[in-house]
């Protein structure tokens, strides 16, 4: 399964702007719930301990397969991906940096891929 | 006095949220490239970062959007992708909920991945400021990071796919979403979410309109939370036998 080798054109505007508008509405939604609405009166506990791990659940989900399986190589593993995955992955974990794993994880994406041609 | 503690709050905004410009610039122009090669114009790209401000949830729309997927597969994936921010606000909800509505509404609309480290590393590091300083701060963090995702979503749009491949810009997503979870992995609880995140993904990949990601998230999630009651329950992070 590689993922967006073809690139399909967007051709439906009417799903388009469908998908603008409700996105928009409903990520504006997902900001404003607690700040605007329910403020600090108390949520079931289950429901926060759910969204505690809303972001390390869904954005390895969506990561995992771009680096297996790059849409730039036809969705063949492609080493110097990996190794800056790897990287950037270790740096961030140690360190606690975000922009420095961001910065090491792009130097060895750019030096692999120059050592490897 | 408060107006200069204000006008301080400001700047240390201004100067934690400049240097995630290096990332901003690179995602947007990469979404702007992306959504052209998708055959978006530039009014219908710009409107997606303006109307939807959140780079990961685009990318997954347009690429969903260009797989023809039913429009309720492309809002429920891009909504779960943005269902973190929820969780910003409920974390930024006790330090911003006594600012007047109008200014809420506002900060709702700002908040995103960068804008969120910013400030809730920063309230933690400075328990005596108060809601004026707190309000200062976030609207001082995210003046370098905002109107820099439009300007670049605009510029990566007006480039279209001039850009070479040799730039491996592809890989400014993986790498800033990798960056940004990584430090977060500080749990057994988010590391047996993520882990079994990757895995489900993984094992999902195959589903049709990237429904993987769905079952991913649910089962990253219920994941987490049970691993945290359990260790809840038994004391120094210990399961009992």
């Amino acid at each position: 399964m590689n993922p967006a080798t073809d690139t399909a054109l967007i051709t439906d505007k009417t799903a388009l702007w469908t998908v603008i508008v409700l996105l928009g509405l409903g990520s504006y939604g997902l900001r404003f719930v607690f700040l605007g609405l329910i403020g600090n009166r108390a949520m079931p506990e289950w429901v926060l301990r759910h969204l505690r791990y809303t972001a390390v659940a869904v954005l390895p989900a969506l990561v995992a397969p771009l680096v297996l399986w790059p849409s730039a190589t036809g969705g063949d593993p492609d080493t110097a991906r990996l190794l800056a995955a790897a990287v950037t992955l270790v740096v961030g974990y140690i360190t606690r940096n975000v922009l420095a794993a961001i910065g090491l994880g792009a130097v060895t994406l750019y030096s692999m891929l120059w050592l490897l041609g | 006095m408060t107006h200069s503690t204000t006008r301080r709050a400001f700047r240390k905004g201004l100067q934690d949220g400049a240097p995630f410009a290096v990332v901003i610039v690179p995602f947007g122009l990469l979404f702007g490239v992306v959504a052209t090669n998708a055959g978006l114009n530039v009014i219908e790209a710009l409107s997606f970062s303006i109307v939807v401000i959140a780079g990961a949830a685009q990318f997954t729309a347009v690429q969903l959007l260009s797989e023809n997927a039913p429009t309720w597969v492309v809002l429920a994936s891009a909504l779960a992708v943005n269902l973190r921010m929820a969780m910003y606000s409920a974390s930024l909800t006790p330090h911003l909920g006594a600012a007047p509505l109008w200014k809420r509404a506002i900060i709702a609309y700002f908040l995103v991945d960068q804008t969120y480290a910013c400030a809730h590393m920063a309230y933690e590091k400075n328990p005596d400021w108060g809601l004026p300083e707190k309000l200062s701060y976030f609207f001082g963090a995210l003046a370098p990071v905002c109107p820099l995702w439009y300007a670049a979503t605009f510029a990566g749009a007006m480039v279209g796919n001039t850009i070479p491949p040799e730039m491996a810009l592809d890989f400014a997503v993986p790498i800033t979403f990798i960056a940004i979870i990584a430090p977060m992995l500080n749990t057994g609880a988010h590391r047996a979410a993520a882990l079994v995140s990757v895995a489900m993904a993984l094992l999902f990949s195959g589903l049709p309109y990237n429904m993987g990601l769905l079952v991913a998230a649910v089962a990253g999630m219920v994941t987490g939370a049970e691993v945290e009651r359990r260790m809840a329950l038994a004391p120094f992070g210990r399961v009992p036998e």
